[in-house]
């Protein structure tokens, strides 16, 4: 995509009126604003080749990831080490690029976290029964 | 507000509340989406009980068709790439090239839709059911509860495609926030296959 496909055929968004009451809540609140609606077009535009590339990333990590199951013929632990690893790597990108989590507002981080918790503990309850299993055979 | 005429706005829909610093749709969303990690979670979680539980487990790459799935890899990782910048040309105030990519996400899910379709029904041919053992137990659960919410996020890039984009005639900002929602949603589900791919395929 070139930058010539992307020129504005109408006004910004950023430039856009917002109705009365929430204008006058942003003057009320000064400071306070989501960083995603104030943007300049140049800055929107580069983050368009962000994505991109991103994108590509994670078309190569894809390949990786069944081109390390079929040749490389690891043994189940390192193949499931490996793919798991190339996920997360993946997740990190579409999470952190394409969900902005990278610059998101700290209440979202506070919502992650305390989900991120209770994602552990739901992870971590079968793995403690493989691990007593192991310990009883 | 305007009490006297009975017109009542909702607020926050574009300016973000003071004391959280977003939108209100958008820390919906980030809420709805904790409560699908612990849906998917709690699948991930019988996943590794069962296999670890079961005397014998087959290889995914065996039972299940890698080559449809790793297409429908790349077609969701396109799709997540076609929403945001959707999103990012009607933040430009491209309404045109928005909608097209819109229609192009839109696009995807259909074909990520076709190709599971297709890959069930080589399933279901080879008498692989839900009933045949855990591994398709939980294969079919975990690709059929992805599958809905491919689904769901169709409907709602119909809905924005169709009726729903006149709203950038009247307020465009809410509407680009509308579609930075989605957006979010759309990349939970490319996250979630992003996980479910290589652990039932692959291992």
């Amino acid at each position: 995509m070139t930058d010539q496909t992307i020129t504005p055929d109408i006004a910004p968004t950023d430039a856009m009126p917002v109705p009365q009451s929430e204008a006058e809540d942003e003057h009320t609140h000064a400071g306070v604003h989501d960083a995603n609606l104030h943007h300049s077009p140049e800055e929107i535009r580069r983050e368009m080749r962000v994505y991109l590339t991103v994108f590509a990333g994670l078309a190569v990590l894809t390949g990786a990831t069944v081109a390390a199951r079929f040749l490389l013929h690891l043994p189940l632990r390192q193949a499931m080490a490996l793919a798991i690893a190339i996920a997360c790597m993946k997740g990190f990108l579409v999470a952190g690029f394409f969900m902005h989590l990278l610059t998101e507002k700290k209440v979202i981080y506070g919502v992650l976290i305390l989900t991120g918790i209770f994602f552990a503990l739901l992870l971590w309850l079968p793995v403690h029964d493989v691990l007593d299993k192991f310990g009883h055979y | 507000m305007d009490h006297a005429a009975g017109h009542v706005e909702i607020p926050y829909t574009v300016s973000p509340r003071p004391d959280t610093g977003l939108y209100n749709g958008k820390l919906g969303i980030w809420l709805f989406l904790a409560s699908e990690v612990m849906l998917f979670g709690a699948l991930f979680s019988s996943l590794i009980l069962i296999r670890t539980g079961s005397p014998s487990w087959p290889h995914g790459w065996e039972e299940l068709h890698v080559v449809p799935a790793t297409i429908n890899t790349f077609v969701l990782i396109m799709s997540s790439v076609t929403v945001v910048l959707a999103w990012a040309n009607l933040r430009l105030g491209n309404f045109k090239l928005g909608r097209i990519f819109i229609g192009v996400t839109l696009l995807c899910g259909l074909v990520f839709m076709g190709i599971k379709a297709y890959e069930y029904s080589l399933s279901f041919a080879h008498g692989h059911y839900p009933s045949t053992s855990d591994f398709f137990a939980i294969y079919f659960t975990m690709t059929g509860l992805h599958g809905l919410h491919v689904l769901g996020g169709m409907i709602v890039f119909a809905y924005f495609l169709g009726p729903g984009s006149k709203m950038w005639h009247t307020d465009r900002a809410r509407f680009t926030n509308r579609i930075e929602i989605v957006g979010l949603y759309w990349h939970f589900v490319d996250l979630v296959w992003i996980f479910l791919f290589p652990t039932l395929y692959l291992l």
